[in-house]
């Protein structure tokens, strides 16, 4: 399949805050303890992205589903609402 | 903006405040604040509806019970469901049942239609806003207020000074809820108990649309797809018409997701190329991409909806009926309830969990509560069979692909090389099971 996540978030309107609502709480815990990574994989706007040893966290693009939340194998990812009025805004829904 | 966003009122004592502005906050909100219960209702998104996704599918008979004239007042209806069909799919093709009958183009117009969540959430705010809640957009709620016996009396948002008390609150926050984990009244979902869905909003004429789907102006389909199309995980895809657009979703349990590997907006591509689909949604242009969790966990899994000063209604309740796709009517009916217990509890100054009790009775008696339990042991049959995702479409398939492919072989043979493959995947065993347990989870 040659969809880009790019296209299909260019659609969605964001109104980015100025703090990030996503944040990895251990580092190496992705590197050393996680072998499946399944978030490069579940995420549907690909907000995870592996870079060398680390994994990157595009937070702006998320579209606040919340399954990076329960979904990591370590519950190692801290995601909270994005500040009232941040984040997604469906115009359709 | 009259009542909306009046936050120099924030530091006042309310009756009521509801977290969400939502199908259940609204619902709720509209009818406290028509029998003039003094509500506030808390919205994280810029607009209500901003956060929210459905499939897109509302029901009349709820929505009715609380703003009894919706069509004359501008409800924004896509199009009224007169047909509703139900895909059985393999890799390359599949089986497709469907219903139709006048009735739903006729007195029961609204017996069910499509919204974007979007246009309908703030549609419903308005409605509550307009019989004089106090709707205030753009605001978390980032946990609850308690007294020293426990007891809910209030709510903390993010903005400065944001404490709010109120007699009682509802959490009505769906089921992507923060509040849920951190108050402990909703235990944190675990990824089994949801499924991720994600949707594109496909632009068509309405036209096009019309011809496509075989109906007039005004009127629409609603596509269930079960089988391949998830690439064998427990899920499910649907297709369904709004006025010039297609809702295209798919979806499957998050426990599933984490172990497949599969992308879900790769999936939902697949989808949309599949050849049954790909004809419905051929020349439309994405208009728009959004992913939501759907309440999977079904009966077992639905907490204690009330407690000392406070209610739970809707996606937050675990209120869903995976089969028959039904859950914001559940969320609706819930609100309701939810305020008539309030106004009860009002009345006799009583806002313990006892004196808030009605509110469980109500939905224990309502078809609510009645339908969970009739299908709680549906999502445990589908997680326990993946063979309805996986070899049994594609056996499906290869059956009648056999009989309709005229090649000089006999019927007969070909029945026995059906048989064949079909056992060679799923043992007779497995088989029967599959349609016993399938029966009893649905009966």
């Amino acid at each position: 399949m040659s969809v880009k996540i790019e296209d299909k978030l260019f659609l969605d309107r964001f109104r980015v805050a100025e703090e990030p609502h996503i944040r990895i709480v251990d580092g190496t815990v992705c590197g050393e303890r996680c072998e499946e990574q399944p978030c490069l994989y579940f995420c549907p706007a690909n907000v995870y992205r592996r870079e060398l040893d680390r994994i990157t966290v595009a937070w702006e693009g998320c579209v606040e589903c919340g399954s990076c939340r329960i979904g990591c194998p370590h519950l190692n990812i801290e995601w909270r609402f994005p500040t009232g009025g941040y984040g997604v805004s469906h115009r359709f829904g | 903006m009259g009542n909306e966003g009046g936050l120099e009122h924030m530091q006042e004592q309310f009756d009521v405040a509801v977290v969400g502005a939502g199908p259940a906050g609204s619902s709720c909100a509209a009818i406290l604040a028509e029998k003039g219960v003094k509500t506030v209702v808390f919205e994280r998104g810029e607009y209500p509806g901003a956060k929210n996704m459905s499939g897109g599918v509302l029901y009349g008979y709820d929505l009715g019970r609380i703003v009894p004239d919706f069509a004359e007042r501008n409800c924004p209806i896509e199009r009224s469901i007169v047909e509703s069909q139900v895909w059985y799919l393999s890799a390359d093709g599949g089986y497709a049942v469907s219903f139709r009958d006048r009735v739903f183009e006729e007195t029961l117009k609204f017996n069910s239609f499509t919204v974007g969540r979007a246009k309908f959430d703030r549609w419903f705010a308005e409605q509550a806003r307009s019989r004089g809640a106090l709707v205030v957009p753009a605001t978390v709620v980032t946990d609850l207020l308690r007294d020293g016996d426990g007891r809910v009396i209030g709510l903390r948002t993010d903005r400065p000074d944001g404490d709010v008390h109120a007699r009682v609150v509802l959490l009505a926050d769906g089921i992507n809820s923060a509040l849920a984990a951190k108050t402990g009244f909703r235990p944190e979902a675990k990824p089994e108990h949801v499924a991720l869905a994600v949707k594109d909003v496909v632009e068509l004429s309405e036209e096009a649309i019309n011809e496509r789907f075989h109906v007039e102006a005004g009127s629409g389909v609603t596509i269930e797809v079960m089988g391949a199309a998830t690439k064998g995980m427990d899920g499910i895809g649907v297709i369904y018409t709004n006025k010039s657009s297609l809702s295209v979703a798919i979806g499957a349990n998050l426990s599933d997701f984490m172990t497949h590997r599969v992308k879900p907006y790769e999936m939902l591509e697949e989808f949309k190329s599949h050849p049954r689909v790909a004809p419905l949604v051929k020349g439309g242009r994405p208009r728009e991409y959004m992913a939501h969790w759907i309440a999977e966990a079904g009966y077992d899994a639905i907490p204690r909806l009330c407690g000392d000063g406070y209610l739970i209604a809707g996606d937050s309740g675990m209120l869903f009926n995976a089969l028959h796709r039904e859950g914001s009517n559940m969320a609706m009916t819930s609100g309701r309830f939810a305020a008539e217990t309030i106004v009860e509890a009002m009345e006799r100054g009583d806002f313990t969990r006892g004196g808030l009790d009605g509110y469980a009775s109500r939905l224990q008696g309502s078809y609510v509560m009645a339908d969970l339990r009739k299908y709680r042991g549906f999502n445990g049959f589908r997680f326990r069979h993946h063979e309805l995702f996986t070899t049994l479409p594609e056996a499906a398939g290869y059956a009648a692909r056999q009989m309709l492919t005229v090649d000089g072989t006999p019927k007969k043979l070909k029945q026995r090389a059906i048989r064949a493959r079909v056992l060679r995947d799923i043992p007779l065993l497995r088989l029967l099971r599959l349609l016993w347990e399938g029966w009893r989870s649905v009966k």
